[in-house]
């Protein structure tokens, strides 16, 4: 039964959802709001919301400090290689688990998602010792092994879920068809597997943006992507939360940007009507 | 051309064994229909000749050159599958090209193959959409003409019209008999539907637990059928199987009668009874029988709409000459 909602019920639920949705937006919100203050107004009691004197003071001051770019560009190597990486090891592994299981395929899954359960200090000092042992510390080759490693059971586990809503007899009539392995994944399975290709790389690529233990500790000068860019704002002369929110902004757009672009895209399922 | 054989084919499933070993011949141009019971492995024996699954030992030859190890591409067999399994983003079109495009065929042949299969098939109007916008009925033409284009030596169907409503089916497989009768091409046809198989079929092919029953054309099955488990399985209703005292009569362990066999008189006859449930369908009536003084409730099957209804007295009177008689093995013998 269709539930009726009246035009009532309707605004409630509408104002509730938008509320909620600034509730979690209002800390983003506030870091950029703050980056336009002055660091007086920024630590202002009680604080200020939009009454205040906007300036770029801030932005100037962080991109004379340091080099934006570099941590950027650092940022974008090791967060698309290790995902393209990831992928390129994770799709097959998918492809295997999803449509030629075996009777310990559900144990590997599990297994493989249960290394996510260790905290992540716990293996810091054995892969600080590989580190250094094989000269990557300070290294993007490293970080890019290191975060491929640390989210690959997550990629794995989402394209297998994806594949899983591929009805096999399709690619089952390809085969018969006289479709090769290849012919298989290059013009049914993998344009069928878009969508969900697409939003797990596009998960993997934030989540590895934003990683910020080992991106940290791995990492000094050379390698340091953006995370280690806002961690320079909070130390030695004290907390410039003006300075801090603005590097933070500048750290935070570029994903903010890809995100808002490609979720109308990633939303989007392409396997109805293939199977009744 | 397109003959298939089956020699001492197995398939087991890790220590299961779904097919013991099976021989089974179908020749050029026939339609064979695989019938049975779900789980009876028709469906699997269907995906062994495709190719999709292995076999475990024997061998399968297509046009007399051993298939056994061919990829289903080169055993130039054609499947329907009960799904369909078109490709949700490709046109109609492009769905029905899919194997010629596969083959490097040139595309004004491809074109001309594709525009002949729209047209057998009545998809012209369609041909640019995609499944998703297609009926039911629709999406299982063009999974035919996807395999029609392919000029294959065989047609696989496996339940190609269970997914369908009742009247859909109907027409469809009238589609599929007159598509066969034009093409004269080998089809081999799975269904769990015995009335599919006993309209459809040149040669019928009864499963059980991965054993043939029984193999033959529909009246032969109808006629004969070698065992309880045919008998019971073939025709609509079911045959009335009385075992006991009855069969004994006619030193049968179980003796067979179809419905249709069984005449209503109006007083007398070898069986009284009361009706328990009856269902007119104004061509015919069917009753259930109880209190026969037979262990099984027994049906009958009458000409037309006859005036009676729960709780009646019944006579009824068994034409001696239709009957069957099984032994305690359950085999048939004359």
């Amino acid at each position: 039964m269709a539930r009726s909602v009246t035009p009532r019920r309707k605004l409630l639920n509408t104002t509730i959802a938008w509320a909620i949705g600034l509730l979690i937006f209002f800390p983003i919100l506030w870091t950029i709001l703050t980056s336009f203050k002055s660091e007086a107004q920024a630590i202002a009691a009680p604080p200020i919301f939009l009454g205040f004197d906007w300036t770029l003071e801030n932005y100037r001051v962080v991109m004379e400090r340091s080099d934006y770019a570099r941590f950027l560009w650092n940022s974008i190597i090791i967060a698309g290689l290790s995902t393209v990486l990831g992928c390129i090891i994770a799709v097959p592994a998918a492809w295997s688990m999803a449509f030629v299981p075996s009777k310990r395929t559900k144990d590997i899954l599990l297994w493989m998602l249960s290394t996510k359960m260790l905290p992540a200090v716990g293996v810091l000092y054995p892969i600080y010792l590989i580190f250094i042992e094989l000269g990557l510390l300070d290294s993007r080759a490293g970080l890019v092994v290191v975060l491929m490693l640390i989210n690959l059971p997550i990629i794995v586990w989402m394209l297998y879920t994806y594949f899983k809503e591929i009805p096999g007899e399709i690619l089952e009539a390809a085969r018969m068809d006289g479709a090769t392995l290849r012919q298989e994944l290059i013009y049914v399975l993998t344009p069928m597997a878009v969508p969900g290709i697409a939003s797990t790389l596009l998960l993997n690529f934030i989540l590895a943006w934003n990683e910020a233990f080992w991106t940290l500790n791995l990492t000094a000068v050379n390698a340091a992507p953006l995370t280690a860019f806002i961690a320079s704002y909070s130390s030695p002369e004290g907390l410039f939360f003006a300075k801090l929110s603005a590097a933070s902004t500048m750290a935070i757009a570029p994903i903010l940007i890809l995100g808002w672009f490609s979720q109308k895209q990633l939303v989007r399922g392409l396997t109805f009507g293939a199977v009744k | 051309m397109g003959q298939i054989q089956l020699k001492q084919v197995t398939k087991s499933f890790g220590d299961v064994q779904v097919i013991p070993p099976l021989d089974l011949t179908i020749h050029d141009g026939e339609f064979t229909v695989f019938v049975g019971p779900s789980g009876c492995g028709k469906s699997t024996l269907l995906r062994l000749i495709a190719g999709l699954e292995d076999i475990t030992t024997g061998h399968i030859e297509i046009d007399g050159a051993d298939a056994t190890d061919l990829v289903p591409a080169k055993r130039g067999l054609a499947m329907v599958f009960q799904s369909y399994a078109l490709y949700p983003h490709m046109s109609v079109r492009k769905n029905i090209a899919f194997p010629l495009r596969m083959a490097k065929m040139d595309q004004a042949e491809i074109d001309r193959r594709v525009n002949a299969a729209a047209e057998v098939l009545n998809l012209a109007d369609y041909i640019d959409r995609r499944p998703g916008q297609l009926s039911g009925g629709q999406r299982q033409r063009v999974a035919i003409g996807r395999a029609i284009v392919r000029e294959p030596s065989a047609f696989l169907f496996d339940e190609p019209l269970s997914n369908l409503d009742a009247a859909l089916r109907v027409g469809m497989r009238m589609e599929i008999s007159e598509l066969h009768k034009k093409l004269a091409t080998t089809m081999v046809y799975v269904t769990h539907d015995q009335v599919e198989a006993m309209t459809m079929a040149d040669k019928i092919v009864v499963l059980q637990a991965g054993v043939i029953e029984q193999v033959g054309s529909p009246l032969e099955l109808y006629r004969k059928p070698r065992n309880t488990f045919v008998a019971g399985f073939i025709g609509s209703p079911k045959m009335n199987l009385i075992s006991g005292e009855e069969a004994a009569k006619h030193d049968a362990a179980t003796i067979g009668i179809r419905p249709e066999h069984i005449d209503v008189v109006p007083a007398g006859g070898t069986w009284t009874g009361t009706v328990g449930v009856a269902e007119h369908l104004g061509s015919d009536t069917f009753f259930h029988i109880h209190n026969t003084g037979l262990a099984e409730t027994i049906t009958v099957r009458a000409i037309g709409d006859v005036s009676l209804t729960h709780g009646d007295t019944i006579h009824l009177n068994p034409r001696m000459e239709e009957l069957h008689r099984f032994g305690a093995d359950g085999l048939r013998f004359d």
